[in-house]
């Protein structure tokens, strides 16, 4: 029974990803300057950060593909230098840019991965179609992928790093350059793998609307780790809820709102606003003890755009205008890349 | 089987890769050399293409040139050339065949078996004998047409031509694989197999009888490796049509073949372990 063994996966003690003082230096170039990092078996870790802030070569190292300056790396338990081929067996990547062989069909280019990792040559039929049924491909299966979409492509890669069941899936930049309705379908591909195999997923992307589905996140900037919590935590821990509403006497409410609840309202354009922390929990007692009769309520909770911006003194895009401006400035820097 | 797995809609087998071991060095190899195999034989234009220059050689040049000779005077040239023309021909397939692993690292797909669980030599490997067959494949639509050029169609020495191609188309492909592991774009390394392919094939003896040249030129011709993969199939075809021949000499003394081919099996032991050594380091 295969049952025990993934039970032994999701619940086993060993994280899926560990890091200690990790440091990656190009020349002078300080790509990651010592960060340390845990993923717990079976979660969905998002890495967030510019372009230039050390996430790919951060992924490149744990992938086995860079070897670090300083600083150690263990995926699923094994070392990323010493035991290199224990930790390939183990692992999943979809890069960024695209690894498939066009010239190849859908069911040529898995089939190279089942041979290339050793399959059993008897599951490998079976676990073929599982992976091209998950992706929606199994039709076109015997089609040249130089035929398919960006967003085909991408879920063939999707269910070619999953082929070999590996214990941790590497995405980079999953939904990159994909229309909303592909990014949503991959989106639900990830939480449908969450369910039905003990695997850990650890994401980088640009999405910040995306980071919000996984458990935990990590933001990188420079070549450091900011910060590492849950995304809740995170908004939480950037500022309170925004509560707008309006009322039928805003004067009255406004005395109200400071007298029985504290909070200190502003009134703009007919709107009353003002900051509260949990703000959902808030409405109830709100409409119970306010005294006046309230029109139409909002809540809105800090994104983790705001997140961003108050870690790294930047929103996301800005991060990577003033990246492409250093870069500019020292055309010798180049990105490095395998 | 656990609750969760059963109510997911797509119910996922585990499976476990495998530790590294010998059978899986060798399915890797052979996954490598398939994919080249199913890619060279899509490739079918390529086939084509790769066949017209040796045509040119063996009819134009050996016809025009031939006209120069008196009749009825030692071999029809046509015949003396077509040993080195199969020879340029294979040298060409298996040096293409070689820059696919340049392709590779431009469009990415190298990644895809860099961080696979197998051996680098594996890749390296199979991608050598991948070319081995796209060579032979070549010579073969060659050797179908060289009764042509007065080749007689007799197994034994099809067979013959047949081994030695495979040996050539190795090798070459061998040393073609330990110049593009180091290179990162197809322009350099079109541009570095020009200035390495035209002396290969220019001193090997192709072209013309490699006895009575001059000192500089002979020293030259014996340095060439490609010379002991030429020279092997020449003979063989002299042989057949018992036609005498001196074949490659050092100091006055004939090269028996066996040295020759080992010459070139060597050859491709070096290029292959040097590749496979670069490989291993070019991550």
């Amino acid at each position: 029974m295969i049952a025990p063994a993934i039970e032994l996966a999701r619940h086993t003690a060993v994280p899926a990803v560990r890091v200690r003082g990790l440091s990656k230096r190009y020349g002078d170039l300080e790509a990651v300057r010592g960060i340390d990092l845990d993923v717990h078996s079976g979660e969905t870790f998002g890495f967030l950060g510019p372009n230039g802030a050390g996430k790919s070569t951060t992924i490149n190292i744990l992938c086995t593909l860079t070897p670090p300056t300083a600083g150690t790396a263990q995926v699923a338990g094994h070392d990323v230098v010493l035991e290199r081929d224990e930790v390939r067996r183990h692992l999943g990547l979809v890069f960024q840019d695209t690894t498939l062989d066009d010239y190849l069909s859908a069911e040529q280019n898995l089939r190279f991965h089942a041979e290339l990792y050793g399959l059993p040559k008897t599951i490998v039929p079976e676990r073929l179609r599982t992976v091209l049924e998950m992706v929606g491909l199994w039709d076109r299966r015997l089609s040249l992928v130089g035929t398919f979409s960006g967003g085909m492509k991408r879920r063939l890669e999707i269910a070619r790093g999953l082929l070999h069941s590996p214990r941790v899936l590497f995405l980079d930049e999953p939904t990159v350059g994909l229309d909303p309705q592909t990014r949503s379908s991959i989106w639900g591909y990830i939480r449908e793998l969450k369910k039905s195999e003990a695997i850990t997923i650890f994401l980088t992307t640009h999405y910040m609307d995306e980071a919000e589905y996984c458990d935990r996140i990590a933001i990188m900037d420079a070549g450091r780790i900011v910060v590492l919590d849950t995304p809740e935590a995170l908004k939480q821990s950037v500022g309170k809820d925004v509560v707008q509403i309006r009322t039928a006497d805003d004067d009255a409410a406004m005395e109200a709102l400071g007298r029985v609840f504290h909070v200190a309202p502003v009134r703009r354009d007919g709107v009353v606003s003002f900051d509260v922390a949990e703000g959902e929990r808030f409405v109830p007692r709100l409409f119970a003890e306010l005294g006046v009769p309230i029109r139409s309520v909002s809540v809105a909770r800090p994104s983790l755009d705001d997140v961003f911006i108050s870690f790294t003194g930047s929103t996301i895009r800005d991060a990577e205008a003033s990246t492409a401006d250093k870069m500019r400035a020292h055309p010798f820097v180049r990105r490095t890349r395998t | 089987m656990s609750v969760s797995l059963v109510e997911s809609s797509h119910i996922v087998v585990p499976v476990l890769v495998p530790e590294r071991s010998f059978r899986n060095d060798l399915r890797a190899i052979k996954i490598v050399w398939h994919r080249d195999i199913i890619r060279f034989w899509r490739d079918k234009p390529r086939i084509v293409a790769s066949l017209i220059q040796p045509i040119l050689y063996l009819f134009v040049l050996g016809s025009g040139l031939s006209s120069m000779i008196p009749a009825g005077r030692g071999v029809p040239l046509r015949t003396f050339l077509f040993p080195g023309v199969i020879s340029m021909s294979v040298l060409f397939t298996c040096f293409f065949s070689a820059g696919s692993l340049v392709w590779d690292r431009e469009f990415g797909f190298m990644r895809e078996m860099l961080v696979a669980p197998v051996r680098r030599g594996a890749i390296v490997a199979g991608k050598c004998l991948g070319g081995a067959t796209a060579g032979v494949l070549q010579g073969a639509l060659l050797i179908a047409i060289g009764g042509l050029v007065g080749i007689p169609y007799d197994p034994v020495l099809i067979a013959t031509l047949l081994a030695e191609l495979l040996l050539l188309s190795f090798a070459l492909t061998a040393f073609g694989v330990l110049v593009a592991v180091r290179i990162k774009g197809m322009q350099s390394f079109m541009a570095i197999m020009q200035m390495l392919l035209m002396p290969l094939f220019f001193l090997s003896g192709a072209l013309f009888p490699l006895n009575g040249l001059p000192g500089w030129l002979t020293v030259l011709t014996r340095l060439d490796p490609l010379t002991y993969a030429v020279d092997p199939m020449r003979r063989a075809v002299f042989e057949r049509l018992a036609i005498p021949t001196a074949g490659v000499t050092w100091g006055g003394a004939a090269v028996p073949v066996p040295v020759e081919l080992g010459i070139v099996a060597a050859m491709s032991i070096v290029a292959l372990t040097v590749a496979t050594a670069q490989f291993s380091k070019a991550d």
